[in-house]
């Protein structure tokens, strides 16, 4: 519009524009797969098409980049969706059963889990998965304190509200293990030296058994 | 001609334990929405036992189809179930908890409003 005025700040908000399409590229990525998904056909048309469409998503409906301090080690994401899938069976026919079998009701309870992580992204990855294996919902999840309330559909069966506690924050674990960079695990005392090392080795062997 | 008849078979029979299961595990959730006693434990119930069911549904379905495009659309509809399922009981616990829905009584323990230690 205006000459003088207009061009610095267009300019700017281009760039701006820009870099955020190159800091959020995953994001690009993941919708393109989602809308070749959608179409359940890989052609050149598709792949265009879901990677313009994902370009628009991305600069007209901005969202703010989640920091991504975050790596992927192979064996300990193995390890965690096998036993998250091992934990899904087995909490739901526990929760199911319950359910059908006609017993007393269950006694359930809400449960504080202090985590060690203050990263956004893994409490939020933590609180979903928590909340995904039956017979626990997530309540209440306190930012600041880093702290989930879970609600724990019957305790007796769950074996009280410390395994619970034990039991959460051995997920915490396995997903720092996975997706935490070395800094991170340090501060929440996963990574302290030779010592403590080893002593999660053998706790990832023994969860592997 | 024969070995393709017999992959056949094979994933028709699995299929349909996914079927019956998948369907057992919804039938449940179901039958706890109506015998729980009160509004937390009834979220469970209806959050929980349907994931599986619902995954175990759509396998069976995607072994029965063998169809790519089908199968590809089955996978998101997974992705956003697990995705969004946790997100909507969180949202109907805390507005309970939050609204006083949820009696003292029904929890064994309440370390929210009773912090531990």
């Amino acid at each position: 519009m205006d000459d003088r005025t207009g061009v610095a700040p267009r300019r700017s908000s281009w760039r701006r524009r820009v870099q955020r399409l190159r800091e959020q590229w995953r994001t690009v990525v993941v919708l393109t797969v989602m809308w070749l998904l959608l179409w359940g056909d890989l052609s050149w048309g598709n792949v265009v098409a879901g990677a313009a469409l994902a370009v628009v998503v991305v600069t007209v409906l901005p969202l703010p980049s989640i920091g991504t301090h975050a790596t992927l080690r192979p064996w300990p994401l193995l390890v965690l969706v096998a036993r998250f899938v091992a934990d899904l069976v087995v909490a739901s026919f526990q929760v199911a059963w319950q359910a059908v079998w006609p017993g007393p009701q269950p006694r359930g309870g809400v449960v504080a889990v202090p985590l060690r992580t203050t990263s956004d992204v893994f409490f939020t990855t933590i609180a979903e998965l928590s909340a995904l294996v039956p017979g626990s919902l997530v309540i209440e999840a306190d930012r600041d304190r880093a702290t989930l309330y879970l609600h724990v559909l019957d305790l007796a069966v769950s074996g009280g509200a410390d395994a619970v506690r034990e039991r959460t924050r051995k997920l915490e674990e396995r997903v720092l293990r996975a997706f935490a960079e070395k800094d991170e695990l340090r501060r929440t005392g996963l990574l302290d030296g030779g010592e403590a090392a080893s002593a999660g080795a053998a706790a990832a062997g023994e969860e592997t058994r | 001609m024969e070995d393709q008849g017999f992959w056949v078979t094979v994933a028709d029979v699995v299929a349909a334990v996914c079927l019956l299961l998948g369907a057992f595990f919804s039938f449940s959730a179901g039958v706890g929405v109506l015998r729980f006693g009160n509004l937390l434990a009834r979220m469970h119930a209806v959050a929980k036992p349907q994931v599986l069911g619902l995954i175990l549904l759509l396998t069976g379905v995607a072994l029965r189809l063998h169809s790519w495009p089908a199968t590809t659309m089955l996978a998101l509809v997974v992705i956003f179930q697990l995705l969004t399922s946790p997100v909507a009981a969180h949202m109907v616990g805390r507005a309970g908890i939050r609204t006083g829905k949820v009696s003292e009584n029904d929890l064994e323990v309440d370390e929210l409003t009773n912090p531990p230690r």
